[in-house]
């Protein structure tokens, strides 16, 4: 016997079945709350967004049409309630974020230690990319999601996605460079 | 060395890189990339940076950890409080549903061969069915023919 497909466990969440529901959330709400947590930063908040998104999963089952896979529908709306989240934090823009990450190394002794330590240094600056740059790489590489579901998770053209990865991908170039990592690209 | 020589064309493989090794490019991109690394060197060692970042990828999202019970205490709160509101009227019996989650409970092995089996049973009908039909044709129509020739 195979595990329950998601798409069976939104029929029976259509129907009120609160334990379809539970399967539904141990399933998915770490993925759910990583992808949140890496927009927000911030772990109180992205608690209360993931109740939200899966509270917004059950009010809307029944609507559910299965035109794509229901992580993708849910990581959707999970980034809609993340940047609403955001919109509603005063003083704080979506890309200020990856300021702090731009430092001169030379100036910066826990970086000249990370130089030994090519990984930390690479997830460093992974951290300090711009929210649009690290939704994009997270999508990717560790949600795996398709250019077709990124397009659709994000709302944008599938040749933006494509650009888009290129461009957040050639900035982590940058911010590697400025950290004394030269990778011979781009 | 059969490096890939249109610009264009190598411009648009390498942006597929990412989701090569992300493994989720369809067969035919799947194909033509891993047939563009196989001849290019350079194109090889930009895809070694990709999986760079996607094993730091990984690994910086395993470290961010989990959300507490506590997420989960408040979503079932909130729908407990919603049912408790309006509660939702129950499918009373929804059958195309019921039988997707029958099938669904099968592997995809299993459901072949049933779906093989079932055709086999039903073209051993068919001619069975057939076979019937003619013999009892050709029992009405020969008398009527030969009695026709005699007269």
């Amino acid at each position: 016997m195979q595990a329950t497909p998601d798409e069976v466990l939104i029929g029976r969440i259509a129907s009120g079945d609160r334990l379809a529901m539970q399967v539904l959330y141990a399933r998915h709400h770490v993925r759910v709350f990583r992808f949140v947590l890496r927009l927000v930063r911030d772990e109180a908040a992205a608690e209360d967004l993931i109740s939200e998104v899966f509270l917004d999963v059950w009010r809307q089952a029944g609507r559910f049409e299965g035109r794509s896979a229901v992580s993708t529908w849910m990581l959707a709306i999970a980034r809609f309630k993340a940047l609403s989240a955001l919109r509603r934090r005063p003083d704080e823009a979506l890309d200020e974020e990856a300021a702090g990450a731009i430092e001169d190394p030379t100036d910066d002794p826990e970086m000249t230690l990370e130089k030994k330590d090519k990984s930390a240094s690479l997830r460093k600056c992974l951290s300090g990319l711009s929210a649009e740059h690290r939704e994009i790489i997270d999508l990717v590489y560790y949600h795996e999601k398709s250019v077709e579901e990124v397009a659709e998770i994000v709302g944008i053209p599938e040749n933006t996605v494509k650009t888009r990865m290129f461009y957040a991908r050639k900035k982590l170039a940058e911010l590697l460079k400025a950290a004394g990592i030269e990778r011979g690209w781009p | 060395m059969n490096m890939i020589n249109k610009e264009p064309e190598r411009h648009e493989i390498e942006a597929l890189l990412p989701w090569h090794a992300a493994g989720t490019l369809n067969r035919r991109d799947a194909d033509r990339v891993e047939q563009a690394l196989a001849g290019d060197h350079e194109l090889a060692r930009r895809y070694d940076l990709v999986r760079e970042e996607l094993a730091e990828t990984i690994h910086l999202n395993e470290t961010l950890g989990a959300p507490s019970a506590r997420a989960m205490e408040k979503l079932f709160a909130a729908i407990d409080a919603e049912e408790a509101r309006a509660p939702r009227r129950k499918r009373s019996f929804d059958l195309s549903a019921r039988i997707s989650e029958f099938l669904s409970g099968f592997a995809p092995r299993t459901l072949a061969w049933s779906a093989a089996a079932a055709a086999v049973a039903i073209l051993l009908q068919a001619a069975v069915i057939t076979s019937v039909l003619v013999k009892d044709n050709g029992n009405v129509d020969g008398p009527t023919l030969s009695s026709a020739m005699s007269n």
